[in-house]
């Protein structure tokens, strides 16, 4: 396949950064964090939206990067894994996660980070269903997800505890 | 991917411009553009976002009528304030479309556009009586929901043609809505059957109106008017609910595949109808001081 000559000159805020990236008119979002911008952290797994692994906020919106085309983040606001953690201090969904062992190889564990942070602004005291639910789109082949959902629980605690 | 250029007009005029050439194809969510062009299914030269132009991400509430815009996601049709509470059926239908991050991004007006059989929102559209308001570069038309997908993946738009919003009627007093369907899985699936309801419910329990419409179970998703007819004037006992469940499996016309038989969803299809109708009739009594 001919790659595009025709690139475009993309501004959006990444990570609180204003930035300036060059795609193709094609290319997805996910594919421009790693190649472009070497935000590696965001993971591309099924490319068709199914695994969740290049899970991203576009303008405070859970997406998965491979079903945005780069062009489209003109002028918005994209939070990847590597804006998750605040220097060297995990977010508490982070820091459940290594606790409860919610991860064995990692491959999908960045997404599911992003979105059970979006769960967690979105609904603070979630039941275990609703955090089933709300994480279905984000597979993992390793954990059996139990303790995935035993991190994100115990991270809401974490949270609220915080915030009283 | 091959695409050579991306636009995103922020208006109905340039947005007809854009599309108006061979090879162009329209972005909404692009939960199914993308991954049509992924896949090689879909070879468009050119992308059209629409996301940028007003109409086609307002949605507007007048005392008539609920006017969605085709590419609104569904993530902000069901964070309305209203339309949830207005359509809890097609809000239910909405909320089954794929993932999280899938709802984020996927619009009513796509999964329309896409013409799936098995398509969650459309049963819903329909059996709210939703009409599709189409611009193409003759002026406008409209159209009934259950009208606009003719077959499999191909719907009723003519080259040049623009979704511009779906138009629901705003729910009579005593009426509500319900979606059902059934999956091999709680989430992530694709639907063996579903079914879209809605009745209205006078205040001596009799049904004056009622439609009632059947996804996944044919080439397209059906209107299936005797079934409604079946529940006018009666007061949805189990006699009038068994003779819209038996309209509906004389309707539907499945095809065996993975997911299940033709005679598997044939039944199934008509479980749905008569779970669909008791959930909106038990809404229409909630409602009720």
């Amino acid at each position: 396949m001919n790659k595009p000559l025709n690139k475009m000159a993309v501004q959006a805020t990444i990570n609180g950064e204003d930035t300036v990236f060059l795609c193709s008119p094609g290319q997805v979002l996910a594919e421009v964090l790693r190649d472009e911008l070497e935000l590696i952290g965001t993971k591309i797994g099924c490319n068709t939206g199914d695994c969740g692994a290049c899970s991203v906020m576009v303008n405070d919106r859970l997406v998965c990067s491979c079903l945005v085309l780069a062009a489209e983040v003109e002028g918005q606001c994209v939070q990847t894994i590597e804006g998750i953690a605040e220097g060297g201090k995990l977010h508490p969904v982070q820091q459940k996660l290594l606790e409860h062992g919610g991860l064995q190889c990692g491959i999908c564990t960045p997404g599911v980070v992003v979105a059970a942070k979006a769960l967690l602004e979105h609904n603070p005291d979630p039941t275990e269903e609703q955090a089933r639910y709300w994480l279905a789109g984000n597979l993992c082949r390793c954990t059996g997800y139990d303790k995935i959902i035993r991190a994100v629980l115990d991270a809401a605690k974490t949270l609220r505890e915080e915030a009283a | 991917m091959a695409v050579q250029e991306y636009v995103s007009p922020t208006s109905l005029a340039e947005a007809q411009a854009a599309i108006a050439g061979a090879g162009s194809s329209c972005l909404a969510g692009g939960t199914d553009l993308l991954v049509g062009i992924r896949l090689g299914a879909r070879n468009p030269s050119r992308v059209v976002n629409l996301k940028q132009i007003p109409e086609l991400t307002a949605i507007e509430i007048d005392a008539a009528k609920v006017r969605i815009g085709a590419a609104a996601s569904a993530f902000d049709v069901l964070h309305n304030s209203d339309v949830p509470s207005l359509f809890p059926g097609l809000a239910e239908a909405l909320n089954l479309i794929g993932s999280t991050q899938i709802t984020g991004r996927c619009s009513a007006g796509g999964n329309l556009c896409n013409a799936s059989p098995a398509a969650d929102s459309i049963p819903a559209l329909i059996a709210n009586g939703a009409q599709c308001r189409i611009l193409g570069s003759d002026g406008e038309r409209t159209l009934a929901v259950e009208d606009f997908v003719v077959g499999p993946n191909q719907n009723a738009l003519a080259p040049g043609e623009l979704l511009v919003e779906l138009i629901l009627p705003r729910p009579a007093a005593g009426t509500s809505d319900a979606y059902l369907r059934l999956t091999p899985r709680t989430e992530m699936d694709i639907a063996v059957a579903g079914a879209g309801v809605s009745i209205t419910v006078d205040d001596s329990g009799e049904c004056t109106a009622a439609r009632v419409a059947i996804g996944a179970v044919a080439p397209t998703a059906l209107l299936v008017a005797a079934a409604g007819e079946a529940l006018v004037g009666s007061k949805l006992e189990q006699s009038a609910r068994d003779a819209a469940v038996a309209a509906v499996r004389v309707a539907a016309k499945p095809i065996s595949d993975k997911r299940g038989t033709a005679e598997y969803r044939t039944h199934v299809v008509g479980v749905l109808v008569s779970r669909a109708i008791a959930n909106a009739q038990a809404r229409i009594q909630e409602a009720r001081p």
